[in-house]
């Protein structure tokens, strides 16, 4: 059963409180007691998405947990702007892996607290997606086999943004980063063959994968609740916009992270053991371009003569979603 | 230095960096002026009466909405509702039904005998209202409630003015315009019944008044010249309403035509066919769309079987009511044109509706009065020529609506306390209009298909008032969290949740929030994300 929104309250459950709700329906982040798991003065962008995700997702995870968490970090931004030691912004058990070993850190926790017979400590490793779908995969699917009881956050901001955006496996087509930079007959980003990680996490039939993204935060609370419960090796990809290595507004970045999902090019769904169980359809449609063009990322798109070829390969690879996840109609899955 | 192994330093927080410096544009929370309000003749604060009828507190609700307006079931009942035309949900998927609620809370009130609270002190001045219509009852209320002593005098046997002896009872029960009225006289308003006042000056001195006002309304029914045979039976349309409210109701026989395009001569011609008229028929000189009268209760009137002639004059009517019409036609500038083609059509009584004059024969011998085209000219503080007298309502040039005339005795008392103090009143600032740009409308649910359908039914119960449908609790409730809240905080958190900086305080149910200035980067978020534009960015200041 997906997360059942509040209908018609003002603004239903689609804002993060709301005075007219029962307080057990509002989110984590309503509560003036909610943690704070990442605090301030940290060092992120002006509308950092990863930032903002990560206290989502810690906050959601120590709330489920009753503050029993340990995590391991993955060198990138979110290590980076958190902790430059000795000062930390991270308010929870924090350790910092090498840039491709988190999941293996984080399985060696598990393992310390099952010796210690602490059952109720819950473990979470988080990275970027370098770190997750790169240098760091091979750790992750041995963490996946074994089915160890971690969960592993991945914040995805479609590059290498720690370094100087450098394109990841997870750049997505035509993007501009500083290793694919806008010219010759393909600017920007290839087309490759992609490489689709939650989809990945599935094919290792695991209790619980699941996509979420910070535009709709009750999903995304509702995602990490459940995964601390499970006992085993879960998966989160979450997708979190990044205004410096994307050329967006800083303001923009919920907006941003509303329209890759409304207009098919990220489905957010959840799967237990290699099933999808439920998606979050479209609310209100757009097409592909609408997201693109607030973002210099793809500003060669844009240009005197606009790519039409390639924003219709764009399209079509939402669409292709839209078909695959059913994000359009009503109670259908994959 | 006892420290683990590997650990020179000590850990420290990253409070400790103050990442507010990084900003160049600062959040500000502001309240914007809802276009509802705005829109409001009677200045309603709608937005906020919402806001309490949204969390089930209705007499909060009715509370805030009775400090601009003291007869919110009269208006909920009459009120041609500018506020709806205005609410930014029309562009959403339909305006919210704030009339509706209005006429809810005003039932709500009466229902469960709420009063008014009275005035915390006494200022000793005296003030003399003539008139009680909409706006010398509202001009009274606001008075007392400042702590003035009020009298009102009125010609009339009762109170209310065209509310009563105007609007007909189908529109507006009594029951429902007397408990509104005596809840304004509960508060130590004397009302002088049968009490014309022949000379204002006169009646000023000799009571030992401080100020007074003036809402004599627009009684004397306009005639056109029409040649016309000695015996024709021809009465004007206020003296028809009128007679509805005595003893006698006037006997209007079996064919009636009403001439004229007004809400008045609709108003006429539905009375007639409840007075038993087999035909009822407007007569009016231009087209359905020209017409002043307000669409629905042309609609309104349709279906009780009232006839329209459109593009019709009178030319002339014979002892025997046979009317002679002229048909007209429109040239390019939209005006009424005489064809030559005549028709026949035969009345037992022939009712004009052709507007009302004001009756200024009180005012004759005041020196400074400036009246024009009939209507006496007020500064923008509401007073007339000769200090100490004010005037509003239908007297006075403007819209002539219940609402209007409502607003007018809000803002005359307010000028009346101020210059019995010796003060001017100088209004606040209007705040910035929260117009639809200002808005992320992607927070608010659409409204439940399940529950459309009743909801609909209820609005058109609610305006077909001779249904007598009102909305009850659970609707009322429905349609108050329809409203989006427009630039005024409504606590859906939002801020506090999308600060990727954790720098916007919460303080508690009902106190808003606050921004941290010492780590607010300036990113934006949220005011994009904040629903109804209540917050905005402003150039950091260095
Ligand atoms: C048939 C009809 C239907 C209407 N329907 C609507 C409607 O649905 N919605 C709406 O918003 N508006 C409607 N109106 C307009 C609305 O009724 C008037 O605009 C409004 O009542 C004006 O208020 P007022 O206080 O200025 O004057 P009035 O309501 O006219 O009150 C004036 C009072 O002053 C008294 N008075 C007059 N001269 C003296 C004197 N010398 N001494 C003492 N007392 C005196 C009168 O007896 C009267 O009680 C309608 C009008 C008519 C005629
Ligand atoms: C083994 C190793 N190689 C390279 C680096 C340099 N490095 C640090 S962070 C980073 C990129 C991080 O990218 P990602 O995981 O996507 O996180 P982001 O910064 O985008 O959040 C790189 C290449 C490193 N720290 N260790
Ligand atoms: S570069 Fe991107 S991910 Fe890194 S801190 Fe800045 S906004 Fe956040
Ligand atoms: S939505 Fe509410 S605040 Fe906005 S205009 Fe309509 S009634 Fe007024
Ligand atoms: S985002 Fe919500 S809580 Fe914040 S100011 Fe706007 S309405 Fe109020
Ligand atoms: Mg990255």
């Amino acid at each position: 059963m997906p997360f059942q929104p509040v209908k018609f309250y003002q603004t239903g459950t689609f804002t993060v409180g709301n005075r007219l709700l029962e307080p057990e329906v509002r989110s984590v982040q309503a509560n003036m007691q909610r943690t704070n798991s990442l605090n301030s003065g940290h060092r992120a962008c002006q509308g950092c998405g990863e930032a903002l995700g990560a206290r989502y997702a810690i906050d959601a995870a120590m709330n489920a947990s009753n503050r029993q968490l340990i995590a391991a970090n993955a060198t990138g931004c979110l290590e980076v702007f958190s902790t430059p030691y000795p000062e930390t912004s991270w308010q929870i058990p924090w350790l910092h892996s090498l840039f491709g070993n988190t999941a293996a850190v984080a399985t060696g926790i598990a393992a310390a607290m099952r010796a210690k017979g602490r059952r109720d400590v819950r473990v979470i490793a988080q990275g970027g997606d370098g770190g997750t779908t790169d240098i760091g995969f091979g750790c992750l699917s041995g963490m996946f086999e074994r089915n160890d009881d971690v969960l592993y956050i991945c914040y995805d901001n479609e590059a290498y943004m720690n370094t100087g955006v450098q394109r990841s496996s997870a750049t997505p087509p035509a993007a501009r980063t500083a290793t694919t930079m806008p010219v010759g007959p393909e600017p920007g980003n290839v087309f490759g063959q992609g490489k689709n990680l939650p989809q990945i996490a599935m094919a290792h039939n695991i209790p619980y994968v699941a996509t979420a993204t910070v535009a709709d935060l009750h999903d995304l609370e509702y995602k990490v609740k459940k995964a601390i419960g499970i006992r085993g090796a879960k998966y989160i990809h979450i997708y979190v916009p990044c205004p410096l290595g994307w050329g967006a507004a800083s303001h923009d970045t919920i907006k941003l992270a509303r329209l890759v999902k409304e207009s098919g090019l990220f489905p957010v769904y959840e799967a237990e053991h290699g099933v999808v169980t439920s998606v979050s359809r479209i609310r209100k449609r757009v097409p592909v371009e609408d997201y693109l063009r607030l973002q210099r990322r793809f500003a060669h798109l844009f240009g005197k003569v606009p790519a039409v070829a390639t924003i219709a390969r764009i399209q079509a690879m939402a669409d292709q979603n839209i078909r695959k996840f059913g994000l359009l109609e009503e109670g259908t899955h994959s | 230095m006892n420290k683990p192994f590997a650990i020179t330093l000590d850990v420290g927080s990253s409070l400790a960096n103050h990442t507010g410096s990084w900003r160049t544009l600062r959040p500000l929370y502001v309240d914007r002026l809802p276009p509802c309000n705005n829109a409001c003749p009677s200045g309603e604060n709608i937005q906020g009466w919402l806001f309490h009828a949204e969390a089930g507190d209705y007499e909060s609700a009715w509370r805030v909405l009775v400090q601009d307006n003291p007869l919110p079931a009269v208006m909920g009942r009459v009120c041609y509702h500018p506020c709806e035309n205005s609410c930014n949900r029309g562009q959403l998927d339909s305006a919210v039904g704030i009339n509706s609620v209005e006429r809810f809370l005003g039932d709500e009130a009466i229902r469960r005998g709420w009063r008014f609270d009275l005035p915390a002190q006494r200022s000793g001045k005296h003030v003399l209202i003539v008139g009680a219509g909409p706006s010398g009852l509202s001009a009274a209320y606001h008075l007392a409630r400042f702590g003035h002593q009020v009298t009102i005098c009125d010609a009339a046997p009762q109170a209310g003015g065209m509310m009563r002896f105007g609007i007909p009872k189908y529109r507006l029960p009594r029951d429902v315009l007397d408990a509104e009225v005596r809840r304004i006289l509960d508060l130590g308003v004397t009302l002088k019944l049968n009490t014309r006042v022949d000379n204002v000056l006169d009646a000023m001195q000799g009571g030992g008044f401080d100020a007074v006002f003036l809402a004599v309304g627009a009684h004397i029914g306009k005639r056109a010249y029409i040649p016309a045979g000695s015996a024709a039976r021809i009465i004007d349309a206020v003296s028809v309403l009128r007679s509805m409210e005595g003893e006698e109701k006037p006997m209007l026989g079996r064919r009636v035509v009403v001439y004229g395009g007004g809400n008045t001569a609709i108003d006429v011609a539905r009375t007639a066919r409840r007075l038993g008229a087999d035909e009822a028929v407007i007569v009016y000189r231009r087209t359905r769309e020209k017409m002043p009268a307000h669409e629905f209760e042309v609609e309104e009137a349709l279906q009780e079987g009232v006839l329209i002639k459109w593009l019709s004059t009178i030319k002339q009517v014979s002892d025997e009511g046979a009317l002679t019409i002229e048909k007209m036609r429109l040239d390019e500038q939209g005006f009424p044109q005489p064809t030559g083609e005549f028709e026949a059509l035969s009345s037992d009584t022939l009712v004009l509706a052709l507007g009302q004059d004001v009756d200024l024969s009180l005012l004759d011998g005041v020196p400074g009065l400036e009246i024009n085209n009939g209507t006496v000219q007020v500064s923008p503080n509401l007073m007339t020529g000769y200090p100490g007298i004010f005037a509003g309502g239908d007297m006075v040039p403007s819209e002539r609506t219940v609402t209007v005339g409502i607003g007018h005795g809000k803002k005359a008392a307010r000028n009346i306390d101020a210059w019995l103090r010796g003060e001017t009143y100088a209004a606040a600032p209007k705040h910035e209009l929260a117009n639809y740009e200002k808005l992320n409308p992607w927070y608010y649910d659409d409204a439940p298909k399940t529950l459309r359908p009743t909801l609909d039914i209820l609005r058109r119960l609610s305006t077909f008032e001779e249904v007598q449908g009102g909305l009850d609790e659970s609707n009322a409730l429905f349609e108050a969290r329809r409203c989006l809240s427009c630039g005024n905080c409504f606590e859906c958190d939002n801020c506090y949740g999308v600060c990727p900086d954790n720098a916007v305080i919460k303080l508690g149910p009902g106190k808003r929030f606050e921004f941290n200035y010492d780590y607010c980067k300036g990113c934006g978020i949220c005011v994009s994300e904040c629903p109804c534009g209540a917050i905005k960015m402003v150039p950091e200041e260095i």
